[in-house]
């Protein structure tokens, strides 16, 4: 028997191809449909598995694997970790993501410099294990609740500086992160933009990042996502695990608090 | 020898359903890198799934399956505790084999 | 209080520091440790001109406020140079479609595009348009060509802060992300009666 596999770029352009004179309705309802299909074989999966390796393996100048770097949950306890992040962190006096905090570990534990990932190029050399092991990580909080914890008056703060960053325009377009996500059902072209300035938004987003995008075949950590996000807000470009970017991941994780997460997740 | 590949198999009701995650470019060799030269095709050419000796599934690929295709079948037979062997070659002769446990 | 803060906002800083100033001055330590120039995306578009910090909040400026941006903001505008308001809708339409231009993997030398489809519907036939922005389609068709309706357009796109100080849309002429010339023309997309936004 010899057959040609059922090939889900054909279901796609069907879904795309749709009449230009359908009802906008039934363009969100094929897109969903498509995002479903997609939802079965997620790609990231690969990532995953690639990752969960880099984590025990023996590497850097220490030769020393990452099993006792501690998420915030004690040292090697990668369960639930990344539901918890980003979160204060004593030892460095900092609050951190989960990928400054990678940083801190291998910098600290395997003697690898932050300057592989600050100077780094997405997918290539460290930062392409960088980018393995945060999906291993976050799948190791996959189905888990959204869980932050704001007591400290480090989290407070950074609270307040990212909602401050999320509003703050500037460059010459005169964007903000608000620009696109401070409103209810909007859209750029045809991608839905999540309200993140409240709760189910905010789940749907912080939730699904990282995730691996269709389109372009990579898995974007949300590092990542949030500097693409400045590229095209026209902004000069954010530092890797800068204070902005972690200021901004603890205001999109308080107001998604409860919700579910859904990472690695597979985006268009 | 290519990335490893996901696999999954589970049987009810004397069905196997497999999905296969695979782990490769499917570069079409259309494509221009950012100085314009062509990017040379390299794509999964021919896929076969194995239970036991017996062949269930042979298929064809080609450039136009995206990058790490995702792959889902099912057959008659196959129990729990049994093996499904998935195969790959591409077109630069490079090859990957991999096996799940039915579930 | 309010007052006196309002008469003088200079004084505050030395007299009266509260913890609202600590966080701003923590806040621009912030930002400023956090970005750096890539490509032709340098490092002082963080700043903020006055109008972008006055937006900068998830509550409204004062309508006080806003007028004095808007009246500010209209003195940009600068009218054709010719006296003529439209180009070609065909060049226009390509304007409209391309978000290119002024992010860090841009080249200084790329084509600005308009990016109008990124947040409007436009035409009768592309489906791919966001909804950040009102519908425009039929613009032309609706509204006609009154010499009003023709300049209140111009503005609009040559500097829409001039119309709603914290409109979402970017000011294209002002900030230089268009010519003169793809304002015509994207006017041109709006306004002719040939253009698919009027004509389905």
């Amino acid at each position: 028997m010899k057959t040609r596999p059922m090939m889900l770029a054909l279901a796609v352009a069907a879904a795309i191809a749709a009449p230009a004179a359908m009802a906008e309705g039934s363009t969100a309802d094929g897109i969903a449909q498509y995002r479903a299909m997609l939802a079965e074989g997620n790609p990231a999966e690969l990532w995953e598995l690639a990752g969960e390796d880099i984590w025990k393996e023996k590497a850097g100048p220490k030769q020393a694997s990452l099993e006792q770097c501690d998420l915030g949950k004690g040292p090697g306890v990668v369960k639930g970790a990344s539901a918890a992040l980003p979160r204060y962190f004593k030892d460095t006096d900092r609050v951190q993501d989960l990928e400054s905090r990678l940083m801190t570990c291998m910098q600290t534990l395997q003697g690898i410099s932050p300057d592989n990932f600050v100077k780094g190029k997405w997918g290539k050399g460290e930062m392409e294990k960088m980018e393995q092991i945060v999906a291993y990580v976050v799948g190791q909080s996959r189905d888990m609740k959204i869980n932050v914890d704001m007591s400290s008056p480090q989290m407070k703060k950074m609270y307040a500086l990212g909602k401050k960053a999320f509003f703050y325009r500037a460059g010459p377009m005169d964007f903000a992160c608000s620009t696109c996500h401070g409103e209810d059902g909007k859209r750029i072209r045809l991608q839905d933009l999540p309200n993140l300035t409240k709760h189910e938004g905010a789940a749907a987003g912080w939730g699904s990042w990282p995730a691996y995008r269709v389109s372009n075949g990579q898995f974007w950590t949300m590092q990542h996502r949030l500097n693409d996000c400045y590229r095209q807000q026209r902004f000069p470009e954010p530092i890797y695990g800068s204070d902005v970017t972690i200021a901004l991941s603890v205001y999109m994780a308080k107001t998604a608090n409860g919700g579910t997460v859904m990472t690695p997740g597979i985006k268009r | 020898m290519g990335n490893p590949m996901r696999i999954r198999a589970a049987a009810s009701d004397g069905v196997t359903e497999v999905k296969v995650l695979m782990n490769h470019e499917m570069e079409t060799g259309q494509r221009k890198d950012s100085s314009g030269n062509l990017i040379p095709a390299h794509f999964i050419t021919e896929l076969n799934a194995k239970h036991g000796d017996k062949v269930v599934l042979q298929a064809e690929f080609g450039p136009s399956v995206s990058k790490n295709p995702f792959l889902s079948f099912k057959f008659k037979g196959g129990a729990k505790g049994e093996k499904v062997v998935i195969s790959w070659v591409d077109n630069k002769g490079d090859s990957r084999s991999d096996e799940a446990t039915i579930g | 209080m309010n007052k006196y803060l309002m008469i003088a906002p200079l004084a505050l800083g030395i007299h009266l520091a509260t913890a609202a100033d600590d966080m701003t001055a923590e806040f621009k330590q912030m930002m400023d440790g956090s970005f750096e120039s890539s490509g032709i995306a340098d490092k002082h578009r963080l700043y903020q001109l006055d109008f972008q910090a006055v937006c900068s909040s998830d509550r409204m400026p004062s309508a006080e406020r806003l007028k004095a941006i808007e009246a500010e903001q209209m003195k940009t505008i600068r009218w054709p140079s010719d006296g003529k308001y439209t180009g070609d809708w065909k060049s226009g339409e390509k304007i409209a479609i391309s978000g290119r231009g002024l992010t860090w993997s841009d080249k200084a030398d790329t084509t600005n595009g308009g990016g109008c489809y990124n947040c409007h519907q436009l035409s009768h036939t592309e489906i791919s348009y966001g909804t950040i922005g009102p519908s425009l389609l039929n613009y032309g068709k609706l509204r006609g060509n009154s010499e009003e309706m023709v300049k209140y357009t111009w503005g609009k796109i040559w500097n829409a802060k001039a119309y709603s100080a914290c409109s979402n849309m970017p000011r294209n002429g002002d900030a230089e992300i268009l010519t003169e010339a793809q304002i015509k023309d994207v006017m041109a997309y709006l306004f002719d009666p040939e253009s698919p936004v009027n004509k389905p």
